[in-house]
Formats: structure tokens, C-alpha cells, sequence
């Protein structure tokens, strides 16, 4: 397994780097398209934590005399068809799309590191178990999971987590599972064995940190797909229930009836999905580069 | 290599089984049917007509009872009946399969041709500018969300023409297949374009690294021969992978792009059929498509040894 050392890898790219801000200059000049990326995230998170400070307008207030009014002075994205304000819509639905985001991804890594903890640490039939059940999950494809979960399950902001973060369980695993395999044959767990530590104890104290970076690779990739599918949900009319102003929803709501008369409420809630994703899509790309050199491409 | 098709076999059996059975439990573990939602858009409830129709639908056996009904009658090659339609499910799930499979086929075909190219220039050409753009385009297609796309698409249609393509399964002239299928299908596989031209630019760039490369450049081998003719054929097994798995995976697009074309394909019945909770529909779907990606999965395996001599699969 490598194991990449920065101040070796950094002195070898030429960088003066001795002082933390210093290395985080380089590191951001280095990869450049990653802090953009970096900076679309950030503006979303901005955006999702001081929403009530930047709306213009309760985002579930409706206005029936300025109903499909166009993108102005006093709504800077329009209205929608009950005269709610776009903007406030737009800028309350980053809460939505970074909260699903963020819990089902951290959700679906968690219970996937312990599964490929297990699975690649105690081998064996749990290993046999947890490869049955991952090869199911994986059978099929993440929206048709998701969509068959939150039928059954019903709309509502938890279910809609947790049925985007099963199907992302399989995908973990396997990368964990793989790690640890490697992981498990090297000699400082054999060390950690011949002093007479338990096994949960190595698992959780010394296998666990050594796959962070995968992980957070991974996670990041994963980020962005639990976004896209959060909005496919709500477009399709099961994911997030109304009054919520998710992205996918409002263009769910504007869909092809409105392509015509009100083409802001197709372009709008778009460009947020797109550049929310495209941001995620960036860092991940640029954190890979960094964290896995192996993948580089 | 028998005895791995024979274990590859078998392992895909226990995986069908194993979705056979999440699905079926998934679908009834919420409380409420088809009939609560029928008898509630009623605003009535009689519990005698409510049992009866129960009854009728095999709703009132035990779950175990229903899953071996269901498997049973699979077995037979018997679907059930749509709670809907009232029409066998077979009937209304085969008509659909043709529509879906030619806008997934065109789909890929157009992901094929604009990703490997694109993602061998992005290689070829690696940290120029044309490299930085070609990496922003080809993320950007994993970022737009393939509905908006054709929510784009239908805009520039309307703007552009002043109507929007409307599905006719018998289309009359070349234009309006075009506009019928190839529209839908390139906001399907742009993604898959985007995802195939990553894969190809990583692996070329791996294999225009390797000593017999260097080999070919000092023999005098022109840069077109050494890219396509020593670089991309080794490269391509990455992106023969990515292809498959894109095949087999692109139905989650197809859903939500059918919605917006309103194109009546299995991927948009899938949707109908969950909001009705149409259990025969949604059941006898997904496993329609757990068996296309599981064997399309095997089908990619077996493709490895085929085109790469060095592949061979032992038990």
C-alpha cells in the first residue's frame, strides 16, 4: 500500500513550503480547477447556513398577483406559478440538496466501512455474507434502488437519505474491503498482533485510519451523485415532499408545461443542480490527485 | 473457464434470488396497497368491497405465500396481472422493452463515439489547453443531470422550431426519428460519453507511458499509428468495462429522460408503477433489470478474455 508523504512530495515539486498557508498556496495553485471546485462548495454551504440572510422572500409564501412573473428588480429569478420567489426557492433548496447530500453519504460510508471492515478483517463466512449482500445492492442501478426505497419507505427528508445511502453501501465496501485485505498483510499489524492486541482493537486503531483517504476520495466522488440523485427523485415527484423547496421538485413542477411561457423555472433550478454537482465533481477529481496518486490520471 | 462460468452462474442465481426478495419485501413492508390508494381516491370505505377486491388480488395471503405465487408463475413464464390495467403484465411490459432498448442502444453508440475520440485527444494532448477543456467539458457531463438536458433541449426545440418532438412509435420521415430517438438519446449518453472519455484519457495516458511505446516512436512509427494502432488497442478494455457497466446501469437516466420526452419505455412504466404501487409491474421491472445488468455484467467478464489473450479465468 502506498503511502504518500506531502513534505517529500511537495519538496519534490519545487514548493517553499515550510508553513501551513504557504502549503495550502501551493497546493491550490497546483491544482487549480480543484479550488474552483473547492470555492463552488464552499458558496453552497455559504449559501445553505445563511439562507434566511440572503432570501429575499419566504421561499413557501405565495403570491398569487405576481404569479410566472419574469426574472426583475424586486424577483431577481422570477416567480413560479403560486408567486413564490425563485431566488428564496433556489437559495433554501441548497439546505435540502447539501443536507441529503452530506447525510446519505456519510450515512452509506459508515455502514459501508463496517461492512468492508469485517468483511476484509474476520474473512471467512462473514466475509462470504457481506460480498452475497453487496453483490445484490449492486445488482442494481443506484436511482431504481433509490426510487423502490422511497416507495415503500414514503417522501419524507429521512427516507429519502437513507434510501440514497443503501445502494451507496456496496461501493464503499468493496474499497474498504480491498484496503483492508492490503492492509492486513503488512508488518506493523502483525507487530500490533505479537504484543498481544485484540483484534477490534487493531481493526478499529490501526486498520481504520489507513483507509481515511480512500475514503474521504471516495466520499467526495460520492458526493455529487447523491445530489443528482436526490434532484432525479424529487423530479420524478417521490423524493422530497412538498412544502420543501428542493431543486429537482421546483423543475419537476415546472417541467415541459412551462418550458414555453416560463423558461426561468427550467433554467435556474438547473444551474444550481449542475454547479453544485460540477463544484463536488472538481474537489473530488483534485482530492483524488492528492490523496491517491496511484489513480491520477 | 468452465468451472468459473459454472460458479459466475450460480453466483448470479443467488443474486437474482436475493433481489427477488428485497424487492418483494421492500414493496410491502409500508402500510397501505393498491387498494387503500383506489378506495381513497373514492373517499369511501366499505370493508366488505375492500376485503373482497383483497381477496381478488391475492392481497390477503400471507407475504411467503405471495412471494412463491410470484416466483412460481416467473418460473412458468406467468407475470401476473397489472392492478391497473387489469391486462396480463407481460403484455404491457414487452411492447415497452423495444422503445427503451433502442433509445439505450443509440445512447451508447453516441457515448462510444464522442468519448473514446475526445478522451484520446485529452490524452494525447495531456496538459494543454485543449486538455484543461476537454477535462471541464467531460465533468460537466457527469454534472448535468440528464433531465434538465432534455429540459434544455425541449427549450431550444421550442424556440428554435415552436414545437417540441412528440413521440410517434411509427415515425413517417428521417427528421422526425431523429427527433424521436437521437434527441432523447443524446441527452441519455452524454453522461456516458462524458464517463467513457475519462476512462479512455486515464488508460491512455497509462499505456502512452510504456516502453513498447517509446519502442514504436523510435522506429519512426507516425503519432496517429502509435495512438490508435498501439496505444488505444490496449487502452480499450478499461473503457470496454465502463461501456458495459454504463450499458447495463443506463436505465437511470432512461428514467428520468423518458419522463421528460414522455416516451412510453419500461423506464418510465417503472415510475408509473411505483406511484400506483402496481406491485406485479414493479416487481416483474426491476427484476427485468437486475437480469440486464447481471448479465450484461457476465457478458463484460467474459469479453476480457476474449479480447485480451492475457486474461484467462481459473476457479
Amino acid at each position: 500500500m502506498a503511502v504518500v508523504n506531502y513534505d517529500s512530495e511537495l519538496r519534490r515539486a519545487g514548493a517553499q513550503a515550510t508553513h501551513g498557508w504557504r502549503r495550502l498556496v501551493f497546493l491550490a495553485q497546483r491544482h487549480l480547477l480543484g479550488t474552483i471546485g473547492l470555492c463552488i462548495m464552499l458558496l453552497f454551504v455559504c449559501t445553505a447556513i445563511f439562507a434566511d440572510l440572503i432570501c429575499r422572500f419566504d421561499p413557501l409564501s405565495i403570491d398569487s398577483a405576481h404569479r410566472l412573473a419574469a426574472p426583475g428588480t424586486l424577483h431577481w429569478m422570477g416567480t413560479d406559478s403560486f408567486g413564490r420567489d425563485v431566488w428564496s426557492r433556489i437559495v433554501h433548496g441548497a439546505r435540502i440538496s447539501l443536507a441529503v447530500g452530506i447525510g446519505s453519504t456519510a450515512l452509506g460510508s459508515s455502514i459501508g466501512v463496517m461492512i468492508g471492515l469485517a468483511s476484509g478483517y474476520l474473512s471467512g463466512w462473514v466475509d462470504l455474507v457481506f460480498q452475497r449482500v453487496t453483490d445484490i445492492l449492486q445488482a442494481l442501478p443506484l436511482l431504481v434502488l433509490a426510487l423502490v426505497m422511497t416507495a415503500a419507505l414514503g417522501p419524507s427528508l429521512p427516507n429519502v437519505m437513507l434510501a440514497i445511502a443503501i445502494p451507496l453501501i456496496p461501493t464503499v465496501a468493496r474499497v474498504i474491503r480491498a484496503n483492508t485485505l492490503a492492509l492486513r498483510e503488512l508488518p506493523f499489524i502483525e507487530a500490533a498482533k505479537s504484543i498481544g492486541m485484540s483484534e477490534t482493537r487493531i481493526a478499529l486503531r490501526h486498520v481504520l485510519p489507513n483507509t481515511i483517504a480512500p475514503l474521504i476520495v471516495l466520499a467526495t466522488a460520492q458526493l455529487g451523485s447523491t445530489i443528482l440523485t436526490e434532484a432525479s427523485l424529487s423530479f420524478l415527484g417521490l423524493g422530497i415532499p412538498e412544502p420543501y423547496p428542493s431543486w429537482g421538485r421546483m423543475l419537476s413542477e415546472s417541467a415541459v408545461e412551462y418550458v414555453r411561457t416560463a423558461p426561468w423555472l427550467v433554467i435556474f433550478p438547473g444551474i444550481a443542480i449542475s454547479l453544485a454537482v460540477f463544484g463536488t465533481n472538481l474537489f473530488g477529481d483534485a482530492l483524488r490527485d492528492i490523496l491517491d496518486p496511484r489513480q491520477r490520471g | 473457464m468452465f468451472a468459473y462460468i459454472v460458479r459466475r452462474l450460480v453466483l448470479m442465481l443467488v443474486t437474482l434470488f436475493g433481489i427477488s426478495v428485497i424487492i418483494f419485501v421492500l414493496l410491502r413492508i409500508v402500510p397501505g396497497n393498491i387498494v387503500d390508494i383506489l378506495f381513497a381516491a373514492a373517499g369511501y370505505v366499505d370493508p366488505a368491497d375492500k376485503a373482497h377486491l383483497e381477496h381478488d388480488l391475492g392481497l390477503d395471503q400471507s407475504i411467503v405465500m405471495q412471494y412463491l405465487h410470484w416466483i412460481g408463475g416467473l418460473a412458468r413464464g406467468d407475470l401476473g396481472y397489472s392492478y391497473v390495467s387489469e391486462k396480463p403484465a407481460l403484455d404491457e411490459i414487452l411492447p415497452r422493452i423495444p422503445i427503451t432498448a433502442r433509445l439505450a442502444g443509440l445512447a451508447l453508440m453516441f457515448s462510444a463515439s464522442i468519448g473514446i475520440p475526445l478522451g484520446v485527444i485529452s490524452a494525447v494532448h495531456q496538459g494543454t489547453r485543449l486538455d484543461y477543456a476537454l477535462r471541464v467539458v467531460s465533468l460537466s457531463g457527469l454534472s448535468l443531470p440528464s433531465f434538465w438536458l432534455g429540459l434544455l433541449i425541449l427549450m431550444a426545440s421550442v424556440s428554435l422550431f415552436g414545437t417540441m418532438p412528440i413521440f410517434n412509435p411509427h415515425p413517417k420521415t428521417w427528421a422526425e426519428a431523429i427527433a424521436i430517438y437521437c434527441v432523447p438519446a443524446m441527452a441519455v449518453g452524454f453522461r456516458s460519453a462524458a464517463l467513457t472519455m475519462r476512462i479512455t484519457r486515464s488508460s491512455m495516458l497509462e499505456i502512452l507511458r510504456q516502453d513498447y511505446i517509446r519502442t514504436a516512436r523510435a522506429k519512426g512509427a507516425s503519432e496517429a499509428s502509435i495512438n490508435y494502432r498501439h496505444a488505444l488497442k490496449n487502452a480499450i478494455l478499461p473503457v470496454i468495462t465502463v461501456i458495459g457497466i454504463e450499458a447495463a446501469f443506463l436505465i437511470g437516466g432512461l428514467i428520468v429522460t423518458e419522463t421528460v420526452f414522455n416516451i412510453p419505455g419500461i423506464a418510465r412504466y417503472l415510475v408509473e408503477a411505483l406511484r400506483w404501487r402496481d406491485y406485479p409491474i414493479v416487481q416483474n421491472l426491476v427484476m427485468l433489470i437486475a437480469v440486464v445488468v447481471v448479465f450484461t455484467n457476465f457478458t463484460v467478464d467474459m469479453l476480457y478474455a476474449a479480447i485480451d489473450p492475457r486474461i484467462r479465468y481459473t476457479d
